[in-house]
């Protein structure tokens, strides 16, 4: 039964259908399991990248009139609370550089090997990012500007989270409230490790896999181990919000919030840790 | 039976494209928080109006390129919207002759349960992805959405008027086919 189409329309619509579906299909798998369509991204990216900026400057331009017109009383008060603070930074400075110097002076004498030094960039936040799925945000600076993957993001108050991608000018950086991330972290208090997940919909921390008799309390400061090298030592990540030890699971639900920002932040430090532990521990194995 | 419209000019290409570019800088606004999750896909109502009334020049691989921009723009999972748009544009091809017949209110019933099917297959893309499920509002924006189709496409038709020259050529040839 040949049936022939009165007009030519190229393939039918199933046929195109199968077609595209399963090209995005192919797409959204190896999208997911490979890493190798960041230049389809990146080019895709660069052609969007100035319609982006034009959609972002209304809002933009309105924050920058509003910084414009602020009164002279504000400022004044601003300026001052800035000197105050300057001078209390100033005092914990002065205190820290002796510390360091004494630190270093007991590290060669343990004869171990210095401590890790960070590289900074300051971003300014783009756009909150518009996948309601998860918690990420775009940068406004990229590849060009030394921005790379794996690096991380702090505010004044912690940690914000971690660059996953990036491209030639912009980078996206994904929360440590965002579902798929993970951070080392420590107790202030007694030095307790754990693994901070973020819960994705709330704008909160879960810490993992930890049994009903471990030492943690209410209002506990959690702050980065540094184990994982991705992330500097000693920058806060949360404080334990709430308990809940239940007898029916050998784990306890300890939910932490974030110390940093989460949603406030506009402009962010980009710091890297230098290597890696692994590639370290690879470069001293060769 | 429905009283008939007045004739419509057909728009041209650079017509089609701009209304499409309209609605992607509609898109990707800087829309946070609640407006986020309550905006209309503008994209993907521009892409079933034009494959509503415009079957032979929008199709499957329109909805599947913008699909793809949208999904850069998003900065998910390659693919997702594109999936979602070309099983969206392939149901309004087949119902393309159905939606027409009804006005613009029975029209929106019509256009609900098809950005309902684009959210959903976005949404399994997610889930199956790991994220997790964010609520029920999710789907609030389907039903903005649907509200929206009448007066977009009044606003389509208004600027059509205006953008289009009378063409002689089109008058004659035009009658039967609506």
């Amino acid at each position: 039964m040949d049936h022939q189409p009165f007009f030519k329309r190229g393939p039918s619509p199933v046929a195109r259908l199968a077609f595209f579906g399963l090209l995005s299909i192919a797409l959204m798998a190896t999208d997911a399991h490979f890493n190798q369509l960041a230049l389809l991204r990146q080019g895709v990216g660069l052609v969007l990248h100035p319609l982006q900026q034009i959609a972002n400057s209304p809002l933009t331009l309105s924050r920058r009139a509003s910084e414009f017109f602020v009164t002279q009383s504000q400022l004044a008060e601003e300026n001052a609370r800035l000197r105050q603070q300057q001078l209390g930074h100033a005092m914990q400075l002065q205190l820290n550089q002796s510390l360091q110097a004494e630190n270093a002076h007991l590290r060669r004498l343990l004869s171990t090997r210095e401590g890790l030094t960070h590289r900074a960039t300051t971003v300014e936040v783009m756009s909150a990012g518009r996948d309601p799925f998860s918690r990420r945000i775009i940068a406004d600076k990229g590849s060009t500007n030394g921005i790379q993957p794996g690096q991380a993001a702090i505010d004044d108050k912690g940690l914000v989270g971690q660059v996953t991608r990036v491209q030639l000018l912009s980078s996206e950086i994904t929360l440590i409230t965002d579902k798929g991330q993970a951070v080392p972290v420590e107790v202030v208090r007694n030095g307790l490790r754990a693994i901070a997940f973020g819960h994705g919909r709330n704008n909160a921390l879960e810490l993992a896999f930890m049994p009903v008799n471990m030492d943690i309390q209410n209002g506990d400061q959690l702050i980065t181990s540094g184990i994982d090298g991705t992330y500097p030592r000693g920058v806060p990540v949360a404080v334990v919000s709430q308990i809940e030890r239940n007898g029916g699971t050998p784990f306890a639900r300890i939910t932490c919030t974030p110390s940093a920002g989460m949603d406030r932040y506009r402009s962010l430090l980009i710091i890297s840790v230098g290597e890696s532990a692994p590639e370290k521990q690879a470069k001293r194995a060769k | 039976m429905v009283k008939a419209p007045t004739l419509a000019r057909p728009p041209s290409g650079q017509f089609i494209a701009m209304t499409l570019f309209a609605a992607l800088m509609l898109d990707i606004l800087p829309w946070q928080g609640a407006a986020l999750l309550l905006r209309p896909d503008f994209v993907l109502l521009l892409l079933l109006y034009w494959a509503v009334h415009q079957p032979l020049r929008i199709g499957m691989a329109a909805a599947w390129g913008l699909g793809l921009v949208m999904d850069v723009a998003d900065g998910a999972l390659l693919g997702q919207y594109a999936l979602a748009y070309t099983v969206v544009i392939f149901l309004a091809l087949a119902l393309h002759r159905r939606i027409q017949a009804f006005s613009l209110w029975p029209q929106a019933w019509h256009i609900f349960p098809l950005l309902l099917v684009s959210q959903v297959l976005v949404l399994l893309a997610h889930l199956l992805s790991g994220a997790a499920f964010i609520g029920w509002g999710y789907f609030l924006a389907s039903i903005t959405g649907a509200l929206l189709w009448p007066p977009l496409s009044l606003l389509v038709q208004l600027a059509l008027k205006h953008n289009t020259v009378p063409d002689a050529t089109y008058t004659s040839s035009r009658g039967g086919d609506k």
